[in-house]
């Protein structure tokens, strides 16, 4: 399968801190990976890294043979990432900030995207600013746009953080929906992803004094 | 293989605004807050200088540009502040077009939801300040052009400032002393045109500034975001 996402000899310092170097990492399309370690091992900040929101010390991203910098717009049209700020916007209902990710990612939509409101359990509070609705009914807004994207490549940190047990079934299955249909995932989860669905792959970081 | 869509640029522009417009639609006290407060020390002026018209005259342009400037000291956080907090800003400096045309959206609509009120209640601010009626279009005019300067300028402290907890203070600590060419320029356009002379030579500097400001601005804020988000 073809490789999504190619990271190279990456090294990233934090304030005094080595926290990881020599990194490589290759995501092939189909592929689940998921980056684990202890509190403070550098998880969160690979995938900023991937995701081209942090710059590394050392070593390269590439998406698709083209460095991440040179062709922004092409990888960003093909990236999803959900950081654990989710990026909700809490003066506006779940059915708006549906409606502007959809848009800016330039996803046609032909009416509200009731259905997949719907399909994470936010029927009823459409209506409702996302303020008024409790972190893990935020986080199911946030999520919903894993429904919405036509992105293969989906970087997530901590998806299933303030979820319960049915929402991280729902999780699964779609990532599984995803992988079948040729899409990329790099996600962190302290907990071990327990599924038949799919394969995962880890890569792990260790704490470096 | 999954493939993604093209957006256009306009397209995302116009999101942004439209979804900017309704967040402060719905949290109004944020942004009368600075125009109540602009009213309330243009008003102190009579009260604590003496009601004479003949020095309040004098001073009303320096009067009205500096509490235009310290009003909008106090709205110009909510620019990215928010945006840091919910992940907002992260996203946006993730969307498939030039960070440089996402920040241009955020000080299009913080300029017009807090240029334009003081746009529209600048005659009121003159009547307060018995400016002559001759000068009243020219201070229209220096606000008109100075302002997309405040929000612009403003965006550039404010990407370098967010991540801070108490950014605030340091914002108004690192702009003020870089707008002090904006003032001295609009005052002396104010008082040209009480005086009787053309204000056209200062009017123009300050419409040079706001051209500057608005083309160079949003690198420097990108810079600054892409150092606040780390």
């Amino acid at each position: 399968m073809a490789v999504l996402l190619e990271a190279n000899e990456l090294m990233s310092i934090r304030g005094e801190r080595m926290l990881f170097s020599d990194l490589q990492l290759s995501v092939h399309a189909g592929e689940i990976w998921q980056i684990v370690g202890p509190n403070g091992a550098g998880k969160s900040s690979l995938l900023r890294i991937l995701a081209g929101l942090l710059t590394p010390q050392a070593g390269s991203v590439a998406f698709q043979q083209n460095p991440i910098a040179e062709d922004r717009e092409t990888f960003y049209q093909n990236l999803l990432f959900i950081g654990h700020k989710a990026g909700v916007k809490a003066e506006l209902t779940a059915i708006e900030n549906l409606e502007f990710y959809a848009a800016v990612q330039g996803v046609e939509l032909h009416e509200p995207p009731y259905e997949i409101l719907a399909k994470v359990g936010l029927v009823g509070l459409e209506d409702i600013p996302a303020q008024g609705l409790s972190a893990g009914q935020q986080r199911r807004i946030a999520l919903a746009r894993l429904w919405l994207t036509q992105a293969p490549l989906w970087i997530l940190d901590e998806p299933f953080t303030a979820l319960d047990v049915e929402g991280i079934a729902l999780l699964h299955t779609r990532f599984a929906e995803h992988l079948s249909a040729g899409g990329a995932i790099v996600l962190t989860s302290h907990q071990e992803l327990i599924t038949e669905l799919y394969q995962v792959k880890a890569l792990t970081l260790r704490y470096q004094h | 293989m999954l493939t993604a869509n093209k957006g256009s640029t306009f397209k995302v522009f116009k999101q942004l605004v439209k979804r900017d417009i309704r967040v402060a639609s719905r949290q109004r006290s944020d942004l009368l807050n600075p125009l109540i407060f602009l009213i309330i020390v243009v008003t102190l002026f009579p009260l604590g200088v003496g009601p004479g018209p003949d020095i309040l005259g004098r001073i009303a342009p320096g009067v009205i540009w500096v509490s235009a400037l310290l009003s909008s000291m106090l709205g110009l956080e909510r620019l990215f502040r928010d945006d840091f907090r919910d992940g907002a800003l992260e996203q946006m400096l993730l969307l498939p077009v030039a960070v440089e045309i996402s920040v241009l959206a955020k000080i299009l609509v913080h300029w017009l939801l807090t240029a334009l009120p003081v746009l529209i209640i600048t005659p009121l601010l003159a009547l307060l300040m018995n400016l002559p009626l001759q000068a009243w279009g020219t201070l229209w005019l220096t606000l008109f052009l100075g302002t997309p300067v405040l929000s612009a300028a403003g965006a550039i402290g404010v990407a370098l400032t967010v991540s801070l907890n108490k950014g605030g203070a340091l914002l108004s600590l690192l702009l003020l002393p870089l707008l002090i060419p904006l003032l001295i320029f609009a005052t002396a356009a104010v008082e040209a045109a009480v005086a009787g002379v053309s204000p056209a030579g200062p009017l123009a500097l300050i419409g040079a500034f706001m051209v500057l400001c608005i083309t160079l601005a949003p690198f420097a804020v990108k810079a600054g975001l892409r150092v606040s988000v780390n």
